[in-house]
């Protein structure tokens, strides 16, 4: 039995990413749903089948990072495509844009003159008690005034089929790598479909990320020197270093292979002798990035790397601080922040935030516990969190001590009726599942935002949680221009 | 290239070649044990002896018998130099540097440590134990045939080369030394002279040299020619002349290797001033013996070179 999609079932409230009523695919995914259909059991099988052995082949690579725990790569694909339409996608990318910019100023402007607090947008205290303020960075001038140079925003879109913004990641984002390994899987898994239809390409991502890691260079002179500053092999995003490394053609360093010297200029140690590193992608946090500064006892960073920073000898991706942003509390504030520094309305709206500090908002919170979404403000990874219809009365109860202790610490949100895709779910059956979108963006000199992004999705049925630690999966996103006519 | 990378590529490949020339020692030793007359007083704890790990044996073990031996070269995990720790070693290495060696090898290097685990007991039964580690020697050809086609001739080319070379020199200076050491054991009388062509014979298949040999020398085995082919014959790969010569064209292409040639050149010129006598005996095996040490010294000369990079460090840091 193929795939009928008369069959599917739409759940009513949410918003499906390519049927639009049983039977009825939209328009970007037309040839994808007829594609699918004609399709027998066997050959779906097969198809499915090849995606494994695919992600194996490569995954075998893969494997050794998994016998410790990580989580990443045991994360399940679905060949079924996540496709939103170019036009669509053309806007969103506008609004990424616009929200990093705005987010840069804000951060730039709180490490100098703090206008923005002076001016009553942000009370001061969001800042005094936010763990991601760095008083070390201020008055530090980072090359055109960016300080988030790669950021991961993570988009829902509701039951309206509105995207919002969920969260901005501006410390460490990671999954790029998955992005475009699951676009190598896909060609291989349906290349018919690429041959119908116009797919916008995802794979100039790593050329961008080292254009713009180049454009930071505090020499520039000719080719400036690139590394991807890695924890090491124990960290679960130690694949994702090395693959952008390697496609960057960046030296992948450790702590230990770099050294500051008495001109504060940072080096590699090299078989020839000492190198001067001009920009560094850290994929390291903030707190173990130089013992002299921060966590003392950290063996990850460099001693000395934050004086370099400083004085201007070498760049760093993202700045240290820059993460003051990447605060749930903060995110609250995103649409007011781009209207104050960009005089501009919001392109992406913010999903609506409940902030436990203030008594009126807390109060609400505390009597709708069972309908909301509670989120700690510092941590990401789907970590701590209360999912309010899915908790039982004891974790409520738990969880109003927790905010009545430290209301600064929590934000609450409606329980969002995340869209869904259809999932292979069996042999040759789709059900719908809940996702999100993690696209990327990079701002340097210009600003760059990748073809769609990352798909993540809840394998489980009714699962709203897409997390990769948490039991999610992943698809392929797919822009599909439908006015070239190919499509 | 970095360091740190260098360094590892560098010990894959010393670690490869020790994974070889394991296997290729113990698949023979048993033919060598079963020629010997039974007179002959040599046992299986003379690979112990050879590789210079008596003491980490003796530690774990009381007996010095075939099964402890076999077990302790292939599975041990406690032993530095087994095939499965320097698997292990070598899985470490290659992970964290395959952006600058063929892709290809980590799988292989993962297959290969697999295949091992998988078929310990194999190893270690005598039945087995050939097929086992035949296969353990291809898959190691493998490895190092895949570089050959595949590598550029770059730094990382000639680090994998260098660790390779050292490790073989080192390698044909315990085989000449273990069959001295064997030699001198033998009682002077009537199976004196088949037992020493026996041992020789032996040290030449070990190394793969056993037709080489006869090809270049042109004669049956005699221990002067022996020792005489295996360190200085000019184009047999697992010479220590020739591993030496070819460290110096290697280091070359390499920065700052002044001093490396220096110390190469060093050591050529007492392996070619030894080799004039190479009657086994006492002197024979302290030559031997001193030749291990200046291999030694000249890995920490490297290491110092291009691994470490500490004084510039120091002046940098200061």
């Amino acid at each position: 039995m193929s795939i009928n999609w008369k069959h599917y079932e739409l759940q009513e409230g949410f918003y499906d990413e390519l049927i639009s009523s049983p039977g009825n695919p939209r328009v970007p995914a037309r040839q994808l749903a007829n594609y699918l259909n004609s399709l027998t059991e066997e050959e779906i099988q097969s198809r499915k089948l090849a995606a494994e052995s695919t992600i194996k082949d490569m995954g075998v690579s893969f494997t050794v990072y998994s016998e410790g725990e990580n989580i990443d790569r045991a994360w399940p694909f679905d060949i079924v495509p996540r496709i939103i339409s170019a036009q669509q996608w053309e806007k969103t990318a506008a609004g990424l844009r616009q929200r990093l910019k705005a987010l840069n100023m804000f951060i730039d402007d709180l490490y100098h003159e703090q206008n923005i607090i002076k001016d009553g947008v942000i009370p001061e205290f969001v800042l005094k008690q936010s763990k991601n303020y760095r008083p070390e960075c201020e008055g530090v001038n980072p090359r055109f005034g960016v300080w988030a140079h790669i950021c991961g925003t993570d988009l829902v879109r509701d039951g309206d089929g509105q995207f919002y913004v969920l969260e901005d990641n501006l410390r460490v984002p990671s999954g790029v790598s998955y992005m475009l390994e699951n676009r190598s899987i896909m060609k291989r898994v349906l290349p018919e479909v690429f041959e119908k239809v116009s797919i916008a390409p995802v794979g100039d991502y790593p050329e961008a990320l080292f254009n713009m890691l180049a454009s930071l260079s505090p020499r520039q002179n000719g080719s400036p020197v690139v590394v991807v500053l890695t924890p090491g092999i124990f960290n679960s995003a130690y694949f994702e270093h090395a693959f952008l490394a390697q496609r960057m053609g960046a030296e992948l360093v450790e702590g230990s292979d770099l050294v500051v010297g008495k001109d504060d200029c940072v080096y590699m140690k090299t078989i020839s002798g000492l190198e001067r590193v001009d920009v560094i992608y850290r994929r390291i946090d903030d707190m173990f990035l130089d013992p002299e500064v921060f966590e003392p006892e950290s063996v990850l960073g460099v001693p000395g790397l934050m004086r370099a920073w400083r004085k201007g000898k070498v760049a760093l991706a993202n700045a240290p601080g820059a993460g003051v942003a990447d605060d749930k509390v903060v995110y609250a504030y995103v649409p007011d922040i781009i209207r104050y520094y960009l005089n501009e309305e919001p392109l992406i709206p913010n999903v609506e935030t409940y902030l436990c500090y203030d008594d009126k908002q807390r109060e609400y919170v505390l009597d709708n516990l069972d309908k909301l979404v509670v989120k700690p403000a510092n941590e990401s990874g789907g970590y701590g969190m209360l999912v309010g219809p899915h908790s039982t009365k004891k974790e409520r109860e738990q969880f109003a001590e927790l905010i009545k202790a430290n209301p600064r610490n929590y934000i609450a949100q409606p329980t969002l009726a995340l869209s869904t895709a259809p999932t292979l779910v069996g042999r040759s059956k789709v059900e719908p599942r809940h996702l999100d979108l993690r696209p990327f963006i990079l701002q340097g000199e210009s600003t760059y935002v990748t073809t769609g992004g990352l798909t993540r999705v809840a394998m489980k049925k009714g699962s709203l949680v897409v997390n990769s630690s948490q039991g999610g999966g992943s698809k392929d996103t797919w822009i599909v221009d439908t006015s070239a006519g190919k499509a | 290239m970095l360091s740190k990378v260098a360094e590892r590529v560098y010990w894959a490949a010393r670690y490869l070649e020790r994974v070889e020339s394991t296997a290729r020692m113990l698949s023979i030793y048993d033919t060598l044990l079963f020629d010997l007359p039974r007179q002959v007083n040599l046992g299986w704890y003379n690979l112990i002896v050879i590789n210079s790990l008596e003491q980490d044996f003796n530690e774990r073990y009381s007996v010095q018998d075939e099964r402890n031996v076999v077990k302790f070269l292939v599975g041990d995990d406690t032993n530095p130099s087994s095939i499965v720790t320097s698997l292990k070693a070598i899985r470490e290495n290659i992970r964290t540097t395959r952006d600058v060696i063929p892709a290809d090898t980590w799988e292989l290097v993962n297959e290969l440590s697999q295949y091992v685990q998988d078929h310990l007991q194999q190893g270690i039964n005598r039945r087995d134990r050939h097929e086992f580690l035949g296969n353990v020697i291809s898959a190691c050809q493998q490895i190092i045939g895949l570089w050959q086609v595949n590598m550029p001739r770059d730094s990382a080319w000639e680090m994998l080369k260098l660790g390779q070379n050292l490790e073989r020199a080192d390698m044909t200076t315990r085989n000449l030394d273990a069959a001295t050491a064997a030699i001198m054991q033998i009682e002077d009388d009537d199976f004196a002279v088949n037992s020493q062509q026996i041992i020789w014979g032996n040290v030449l298949r070990s190394l793969s040299a056993d037709q080489p040999y006869r090809r270049a020398m042109r004669s049956s085995v005699k221990a002067p020619l022996v020792c005489s082919f295996l360190l200085t014959d000019q184009r047999f790969p697992r010479s220590v002349e020739y591993c030496l010569n070819h460290m110096i064209q290697g280091v070359k292409a390499l920065p700052r290797a002044e001093k490396i040639i220096a110390d190469i050149r060093k050591l050529h010129k007492t392996v070619t001033d030894r080799a004039e006598d190479s009657a086994p005996g006492p002197e024979m095996r302290e030559a031997l013996n001193d030749l291990q040490i200046s291999l030694q010294y000249l890995h920490f000369s490297i290491s110092r070179t291009w691994f470490l990079n500490d004084q510039e460090q120091l002046a940098v840091a200061q």
